[in-house]
C-alpha cells in the first residue's frame, strides 16, 4: 500500500498533537494562566524581594500545578464526546500504549511549556539565580507525574457531566508529594544547599507513574465507557 | 474453526441467553441470536426497547447485558484481540474529529486496527462522495458529510462483523442506496452486519430481522 500507517501509539501521538496544534487557544490557556496568577503574587504580596524570594518556590510549584490541573479535564473529553474513545478502547491495539500516547501528548502541551516557562516566573518573584536549573530540572519530571496522575482522575470522571469539581478532589491529594518534593528541590538550590535528593525522588515519582499510570487510566477509561 | 469463514453455515456470531436491565425495567431476556456469515440482521423497536445497548454489547463495550457472547465459537472475553480485529462497531456518535481533514480522520482509524486496508483513504473517499474535500477540516463539512467520513471506514476496514448503529442518520437518499448495497456485497463475501434503523430496508440478500419490545426479543 502506498501510505504505510504508523503504529496505534505513534498515529495517536500524531493524531493528538495536531489536534493540539489546531486548537492553540486550548494549549495557549494553562501557560498564560501560569504567567498571570504568578505575576499577580508581587500586587498582592508588596514588591518586596525578600518576602517574594521567600515564597518564590511554592508559588510556581502551587500555581503550576494548578495550571495543569486546569487542562487535564480535557484529556479525554473532547474524545469521549465524539465516540473516538470507544474505538480508541475497542481498537485491537495496547490501550497502554494509546492510553500513553495521550498522556504524554498532554505533557507536552503543558507540562514542558510550563517547565520552560518556570524560570520567567521565578524571575518575577525574584528567585535567586541559583534555582533556575534545579527548578527546570524538577519541573520535568513533577509535571509529567501530574499528567500521568491527572490522566486517571480525567479517565474516571470523563463520563460525568460535572467532572470537574470531582476531578479536583480526586487527584489534588495525588499530586501533594510533587508538590512537597518540588518545593523541596527549589529551596535547597535557592539555598546553595544540594538538592538531588527530592530531584532524585521526583524522577522516581514520574517514572512510577510512567509504568502504573497508563495501566489504570486504560481500566477507567474502559469503565467510563461502559453504558 | 475460526479459518472456514468461506462455509456459509458457519456461525459467526453468537449471543446466548442475554438479559438485559435499565433502571429496573427488564428490557430483553432470554434472547438468544446466531449470525451465520452471508446474514445480516437488523435490530427493530420502539425508542428506548434497549437496541443500542444491544448493538454495545455486541461490540463489546457494554456489560449492561448478562449473556455469553462468543465470535467463532469462542468466548470474546477469552479472544478480545481476534474479535475487535475481526469487527467493526460505527456508533451514534460518528468517531470524527472537526479539526481533521477527512483523511487525516481516517488514517487514525485505521492505525488502530493493526490490519492493512481493503483499499487505500482516497478511493473510499471517492465511494462516499468526498472526493474533493481530502483537505477540509471535518468543520467546514455539512452534518451528512461529516457522518459520510466516519462510513467511509466499511470501505477500508477488512473486519468481517460490522456493528452499524442508525448507519442512515443524516444521509441523503442515493447514499442510502449506496449505504444498503455496501452492506449487501459485504454480507455476499462471507461477512456478516448487525443494524439498528428506522429505516426499511430494501436489500438484497439474507436479511434477518429481530424485533426488540416489551420485554423480550422476537425473531422473524
Amino acid at each position: 500500500m502506498s501510505n504505510e500507517l504508523p503504529g496505534p501509539f505513534r498515529a495517536t501521538l500524531g493524531r493528538d498533537l495536531l489536534l493540539s496544534v489546531r486548537r492553540s487557544g486550548d494549549i495557549a490557556n494553562p501557560i498564560i494562566f501560569f504567567v498571570i496568577v504568578a505575576a499577580l503574587f508581587p500586587l498582592g504580596i508588596g514588591p518586596s524581594p525578600k518576602n517574594l524570594a521567600m515564597i518564590a518556590p511554592g508559588v510556581v510549584w502551587v500555581v503550576a500545578l494548578l495550571a495543569s490541573l486546569l487542562s487535564t479535564d480535557l484529556m479525554f473529553r473532547g474524545d469521549f464526546d465524539d465516540g473516538s474513545l470507544e474505538q480508541l478502547v475497542r481498537a485491537p491495539a495496547s490501550l497502554y500504549a494509546t492510553a500513553l500516547a495521550k498522556v504524554l501528548v498532554h505533557w507536552i502541551v503543558t507540562g514542558l511549556p510550563l517547565s520552560l516557562m518556570a524560570p520567567l516566573v521565578g524571575e518575577l518573584l525574584y528567585l535567586p539565580n541559583s534555582a533556575t536549573v534545579p527548578l527546570i530540572l524538577a519541573m520535568l519530571p513533577g509535571t509529567l507525574f501530574l499528567s500521568l496522575v491527572g490522566g486517571i482522575g480525567a479517565a474516571l470522571t470523563v463520563a460525568l457531566r460535572k467532572g470537574g469539581i470531582l476531578l479536583s478532589l480526586l487527584i489534588l491529594p495525588l499530586y501533594v508529594p510533587v508538590l512537597v518534593f518540588g518545593t523541596a528541590t527549589v529551596d535547597a538550590a535557592a539555598a546553595n544547599l544540594a538538592y538531588d535528593v527530592p530531584l532524585a525522588v521526583l524522577i522516581a515519582l514520574a517514572l512510577l507513574s510512567l509504568t502504573l499510570a497508563p495501566l489504570a487510566i486504560g481500566a477507567a477509561l474502559r469503565i467510563s465507557i461502559d453504558h | 474453526m475460526g479459518k472456514d469463514s468461506s462455509g456459509a453455515e458457519s456461525v459467526l456470531l453468537g449471543a446466548y441467553d442475554l438479559r438485559c436491565e435499565r433502571d429496573e425495567r427488564v428490557l430483553f431476556e432470554g434472547l438468544t441470536l446466531e449470525l451465520l456469515a452471508g446474514e445480516v440482521l437488523q435490530v427493530e423497536g420502539p425508542n428506548g426497547s434497549g437496541k443500542t445497548t444491544l448493538l454495545r454489547y455486541l461490540a463489546g463495550l457494554s456489560s449492561r447485558c448478562e449473556g455469553v457472547l462468543q465470535w467463532k465459537g469462542v468466548d470474546t472475553l477469552s479472544s478480545r484481540y481476534e474479535f475487535s480485529s475481526d469487527s467493526l462497531y460505527v456508533g451514534h456518535e460518528s468517531a470524527v474529529k472537526l479539526s481533521l481533514t477527512p483523511v487525516e480522520n481516517l488514517r487514525w482509524h485505521a492505525a488502530l486496527w493493526q490490519r492493512p486496508m481493503k483499499r487505500d483513504i482516497d478511493s473510499a473517499l471517492q465511494q462516499v462522495g468526498l472526493s474533493g474535500y481530502e483537505d477540509t477540516p471535518a468543520q467546514n463539512l455539512s452534518a451528512g458529510q461529516r457522518r459520510r467520513i466516519g462510513l467511509a471506514r466499511l470501505y477500508l476496514s477488512p473486519a468481517q462483523l460490522w456493528i452499524l448503529d442508525e448507519p442512515f442518520t443524516a444521509i441523503d437518499k442515493d447514499g442510502v442506496a449506496q449505504l444498503e448495497s455496501l452492506i449487501a456485497d459485504h454480507a455476499e463475501q462471507g461477512g456478516c452486519a448487525v443494524l439498528t434503523t428506522h429505516h426499511a430496508l430494501a436489500m438484497r440478500g439474507r436479511l434477518r430481522r429481530l424485533v426488540l419490545g416489551l420485554g423480550a426479543g422476537e425473531q422473524q
